[in-house]
């Protein structure tokens, strides 16, 4: 188990070095300019105590030989200043860059995954690691990257200097630095647990909150308004309770560790002088040292820090990648529809989306070009899955499905797609103005075609009603619009491009009987001469059809025009009589 | 502010002691640097062993007494912010359900909840940083200037200049760097929101072979945020270089200055290197002061929206005073409306206009139109949702607007056309914390909204959970409860706003019949788009538009009414019409 998580880490850091190829030497500019900075910045102390050890005494100083160490200092924070100002540029066109072609490419995977994918997954899961994820990665990776390599260097490099400088006073902060790392330890790990209970709690309060104050109107119309404030006021002050755990235990870490620093210095401090008494270091040495002494807890916190950090980038990493290196779905591009009659054929069809639940089976239907085919029977019958079918937004698993002669799964889907108007029961908008969205099939159409369409549609009334007609911006979950006019909205849309064949799955259901019946005429013009597809409930609109399917757990149990059904006295029959007999 | 320290008052104590302890905690920092020069002016220089050790007990000292003072003002800092903030959280949700639709609509669902989360977290936070940090980074700064002064008062002039210039760096940074740190905020939610579309119309873009389009939008908004990044990255990449520099050639001049003063026995070695450690200390508080001040800038708007939630009137409804006793005639109708408008806060057009209709008691009522055309509005100025705009509602001859909403939910039972049920058990979603309601009324309750099945079906009955959102139950399965929910306190007026719209035809019907069938025979009122569930109503009102452009029976309006006519057909085609 432990063993598997290691390999699928190494998997990862693997992936995340293809993806930092292209940066290579970015990367490596990077680093050189870490270990300048390091250098440059370990070698201040230095020349501070160098020149304190200039200033003999009063009267007594060594001008040209502090003059040129104060020169030298000048240079190595010039020098300082150029690598740290150039690495951090360099760090931030890597990040950023990444980031953003992390999420192109993650976007662009996105239009193309299979339906099955979108539909099996929590759509908030994949905005997560587009917007998030992407950034934690690229910020963890960069960071932790940098701060372990010149975390590492600092401490290497420190130890380096006080050894040259001293070792038996060396020895002593090297002896102290286990303290260090304990204490950042010890604090760190009971710090994580009472997190994660704050998480939790902050968790069931928020969800609480939520629910209450989305459902605001049901809480008052029951009064129930002030056991909502109880509940609320228990999880509150079980979250107080464990923040305040939290938010201390994390807070001592600077004091204690700032603690552990000062004992370091002390320890420094007393070694020093008394060597220096004895001669065995200049007070130079001595400055020198407690400059090193003062700054060096602060890279084994850094550095304590980076492993989590890094370890939640590759987690990050993992879950960008799973969206990346998705499968692509395969296209084949042998045949290409054009100029499409609408002739449509299945094939002893078969397809389930589980295999172990076979849905639709033997199923074999010709539909002449023109025709109009309504399609019933209850919930999970296999309506919509038909239209899935389709478009090719779930593939089948047995048999095939031919227009106009020729295989579906033969032609690229976008060309398939083309060859279809579609109209779902689930209304979708893009957020932005009623025209943006009423365009968005056929960016070319005019002005006056556009309005033409929402007249037809008896769109053009509401939409004329609203603060800024058609510029009014509309988000899409928005309440101003209801449900039946979003409905007439994706008609209108429909109708500016009209593709040979038309898919109305429940279209209308949300419409008012009267609204739909006035723009039946408008879905008359529409349907003639098209091959059309009807899911509907209403049974008005189901008379109609050329040829209307009764399904029931994937099969068309009947299949016939609305007084042939009738006469064969089956399940339509009942259906119909069972709405139309009502209350009689 | 003031909004925000009417919360701290509670906390008076650890507010103040919190930035006091950590100020006494500065001080010893900074004795450090003076006690080290002692070591080398004094120990070294006269090779006194003995007053080495003791000093370096001092620093010892010094550590342990700094640790105390801080772990203690951490805590105050931690507690002060934490409980005035939980009480500003518990104060704003209490706020908030104290609401009426139109304020609570005028905020909108989202940004409510996210003042309530993430709004007060940052509050929080920013006050915890505050307390800890406002005195202590500050005044190490500043004390290290203060210590020099004591080394050596012409040294001061070099802090005083480092200092400026430190100062102005800073805020020249902040200042360019903040408003595209806001921008940067925006398109991250702007590319948030395109994934989210992008996932939810799969199908429609994809038959509209829109990819290439979405595509190029959303390389368009990465390519935005990207140059906002390093628009605002090549100001920041400089805040920790320049600094760098501006103290450490501060060290240098020291350094200058140091020898001069030493050449000329003003001051002793060890004060050169005490004058070098304030330098060093600066740099360190400096950029901790840097991150308290984006902190507290992140936290500075959330107090004003905060504030401006609470602020917001919760109730603008106007509540009269009960009419004299005895005006609630035993012989008043169970629902009048008097020449009743209403329009809504934001719409210009009425909702309703001039509406009389009067309800006698146990009868049912029918309510149908189209979309937009006032049913639901007809229903909700009923409970008090809003304020009629023009004439009176009267229940039990009494105006609505005086009674209490207590009053108003025994009153009247209401399913709304959202089939909403809580996180909680069946049975806590039926009683909905009315304790006067026994599990014998539920269960009655249950049976009448044809819900007894439903109860019955699932694993735990009663005690079945309903998840987030009821996701385990069917939209019709949810109506029922919701249904059931409403009878379960017996109300003497019953709404139901189009709340068997998920139901078959024969469960409908069942519940209709059940619903005439109940013992206490309320006053009901059905909204509904189905002709079928309002004909056999006592009394039918046809809208449109907010108008009342007809009613009467099933039979009379079929008869006479044209919209009603309409509608019927639309759902009943006509005999031989094909």
């Amino acid at each position: 188990m432990e063993k598997n998580k290691t390999s699928r880490q190494t998997e990862v850091i693997k992936r995340v070095l293809v993806e930092l190829r292209p940066y290579g030497k970015h990367m490596l500019a990077s680093l050189v300019c870490a270990v300048f900075t390091v250098w440059f910045t370990l070698l201040i102390p230095v020349l501070t105590g160098q020149a304190i050890d200039c200033m003999v005494g009063s009267g007594d100083i060594r001008v040209d030989a502090l003059v040129m160490i104060l020169k030298r200092m000048a240079v190595v924070v010039a020098g300082t200043f150029f690598f740290q100002w150039a690495m951090n540029r360099i760090n931030n066109y890597i990040t950023y860059h990444i980031t953003r072609d992390m999420r192109r490419k993650a976007f662009d995977q996105m239009l193309v995954m299979p339906i099955r994918e979108i539909d099996s997954h929590s759509h908030g899961d994949y905005m997560s690691r587009i917007a998030t994820d992407a950034d934690v990665f690229s910020d963890g990776l960069l960071m932790g990257f940098t701060q372990l390599f010149t975390g590492v260097l600092t401490i290497f490099g420190t130890v380096f200097f006080m050894v040259r400088l001293s070792l038996p006073i060396a020895l002593v902060v090297i002896i102290l630095t286990p303290v260090s790392l304990l204490v950042a330890k010890f604090v760190a790990s009971r710090t994580y647990a009472m997190f994660q209970l704050q998480a939790k709690h902050r968790g069931v309060q928020t969800a609480y909150a939520d629910e209450m104050i989305a459902n605001q109107q049901v809480v008052s119309v029951f009064s129930y308004n002030e056991k909502a404030k109880e509940v609320f006021g228990e999880l509150n002050d079980q979250l107080a309770d464990s923040s305040l755990k939290a938010t201390f235990y994390s807070s001592l870490t600077n004091p204690s560790t700032r603690f552990v620093n000062s004992l370091i210095y002390s320890g420094v401090g007393v070694a020093g002088a008394l060597l220096a008494i004895a001669g065995g270091i200049t007070v130079g040495g001595l400055t020198s040292f407690l400059g090193y002494a003062s700054q060096y807890s602060k890279p084994f916190n850094e550095i304590s820090g980076v492993v989590t950090e890094l370890q939640n980038a590759i987690a990050c990493a993992a879950r960008i990648f799973e969206i990346i290196d998705a499968e692509p779905v395969e296209e084949n591009d042998t045949n290409r529809l054009e100029d499409v009659k609408g002739q449509i054929t299945f094939e002893d069809v078969a397809f389930s989306y589980e295999p172990s639940k076979p849905l639709i089976e033997h199923l074999n239907l010709r539909v002449m070009p023109g025709q109009r085919i309504a399609i019933v029977g209850p919930t999970g019958s296999g309506k919509t899955t038909l239209i899935n079918l389709l478009m090719r937004f779930y593939d089948t698993t047995g048999g095939r499905i031919l227009i106009d002669g020729v295989d579906i799964r033969t032609v690229p889907r976008t060309n398939l797609r083309e060859q279809f108007g579609m109209v779902l029961q689930e209304t979708w908008l893009k957020e932005g103005t009623i025209r943006q969205n009423l365009l968005f099939a056929n960016p070319n159409a005019t002005e006056q075609e556009m309005i033409r369409a929402a007249k037809t549609s008896h769109a053009h009334e509401f939409i004329k009603r609203l603060p800024k007609g058609y510029d009014t911006y509309i988000k899409g979950d928005d309440g101003n619009l209801s449900q039946g006019e979003k409905q007439l909205l994706c008609i209108t849309r429909l109708m500016l491009a009209l593709p040979p064949m038309l898919i109305l799955d429940e279209a209308t259901s949300s419409i008012d009987t009267r609204t739909e019946m006035k723009i039946q005429a408008a879905f008359a013009t529409m349907m003639e001469g098209r091959t059309t597809f009807v899911v509907a409930h209403r049974l008005s609109t189901i008379r109609e059809a050329d040829v209307i399917l009764y399904m029931q757990n994937g099969k068309v149990m009947e299949q016939g025009n609305h007084e042939e059904l009738l006469q064969m006295n089956g399940y339509y029959a009942k259906l119909y009589r069972s709405q139309f007999a009502l209350e009689k | 502010m003031k909004f925000l320290l009417q919360y701290l008052k509670d906390y008076k104590k650890e507010s103040i002691l919190a930035p006091l302890f950590k100020m006494c905690e500065a001080v010893f920092e900074l004795l450090v640097p003076l006690v080290m020069a002692a070591i080398i002016d004094q120990g070294i220089a006269d090779g006194d062993t003995s007053y080495v050790i003791r000093m370096c007990i001092v620093l010892v000292v010094l550590a342990v007494v700094g640790l105390i003072f801080a772990v203690t003002a951490q805590y105050f800092a931690a507690k002060a912010a934490i409980f005035s903030a939980a009480k500003m959280r518990k104060d704003l949700f209490c706020h908030v359900m104290d609401m009426s639709a139109a304020s609570h609509e005028s905020m909108g669902t989202s940004a409510l909840t996210t003042r309530i989360t993430s709004d007060i977290n940052q509050i929080q936070n920013g006050v915890n940083m505050f307390l800890r940090l406002f005195l202590r980074s500050p005044f190490i700064v500043l004390g290290a200037m203060v210590m020099a002064l004591i080394v050596d008062v012409k040294a001061t002039l070099i802090f005083v200049g480092v200092i400026a210039a430190l100062a102005v760096v800073v805020y020249a940074v902040m200042k360019s760097t903040l408003p595209i740190f806001s921008g940067i905020q925006r398109k991250m939610e702007k590319i948030f929101l395109a994934v989210g579309e992008n996932l939810e119309g799969a199908r429609v873009i994809r038959a509209f072979g829109n990819q290439e389009e979405e595509s190029a939008a959303f390389a368009d908004s990465t390519q935005a945020l990207y140059g906002d990044q390093m628009k605002a990255g090549r100001v920041s990449a400089l805040l920790n270089p320049v600094t760098y520099v501006i103290v450490n050639l501060g060290i240098v001049v020291i350094l200058w200055f140091g020898s001069t003063q030493v050449n000329q026995g003003m001051l002793a070695k060890g004060e050169v290197v005490a004058l070098v450690n304030y330098m060093s200390q600066i740099l360190v508080e400096l950029i901790k002061l840097a991150n308290l001040i984006v902190l507290l800038m992140r936290a500075v708007p959330s107090i004003g929206r905060v504030q401006q939630v609470m602020e917001l009137q919760a109730d603008e409804r106007i509540y009269t005073d009960k009419e004299v006793e005895g005006t609630s005639t035993q012989g008043a109708p169970a629902v009048e409306y008097q020449d009743v408008s209403f329009c809504y806060p934001d719409g210009s057009e009425p909702a309703l206009s001039h509406l009389s209709l009067t309800v006698s008691r146990h009868s049912t009522v029918g309510i149908i139109g189209g979309t937009g055309s006032g049913k639901s509005t007809l229903l909700q100025l009923l409970y008090h949702r809003y304020d009629v705009t023009e004439g009176q509602i009267r229940i039990n001859g009494q105006d609505v607007r005086s009674y209490t909403r207590e009053e108003l939910s025994k009153l009247i039972g209401v399913v709304p056309q959202k089939a909403v049920l809580f996180h909680g058990t069946i049975r806590d979603n039926l009683k909905m914390g009315r304790e006067d309601v026994t599990q014998e009324m539920l269960e009655e309750a249950a049976t009448a909204a044809q819900a007894d099945n439903v109860i019955a079906a699932k694993q735990d009955g009663w005690d079945e959970e309903v998840l987030q959102d009821a996701m385990n139950f069917s939209g019709g399965q949810r109506q029922r409860l919701t249904i059931a929910r409403a009878l379960a306190g017996r109300p003497q007026i019953l709404l139901l706003d189009d709340s068997a719209s998920a139901l078959d035809v024969a469960t409908d019907a069942a519940l209709r019949k059940a619903i005439r069938d109940l013992t206490w025979q309320p006053t009901v009122f059905i909204i509904s788009q189905r002709a079928s569930s309002v004909m056999d109503a006592d009394w039918i009102v046809v809208l449109e538009d907010g108008v009342c452009v007809g009613s009467g029976t099933h039979e009379t309006l079929l008869r006479d009414n044209e919209v009603y006519q309409e509608i019927y057909y639309s759902q009943f085609p006509k005999e031989g019409q094909q």
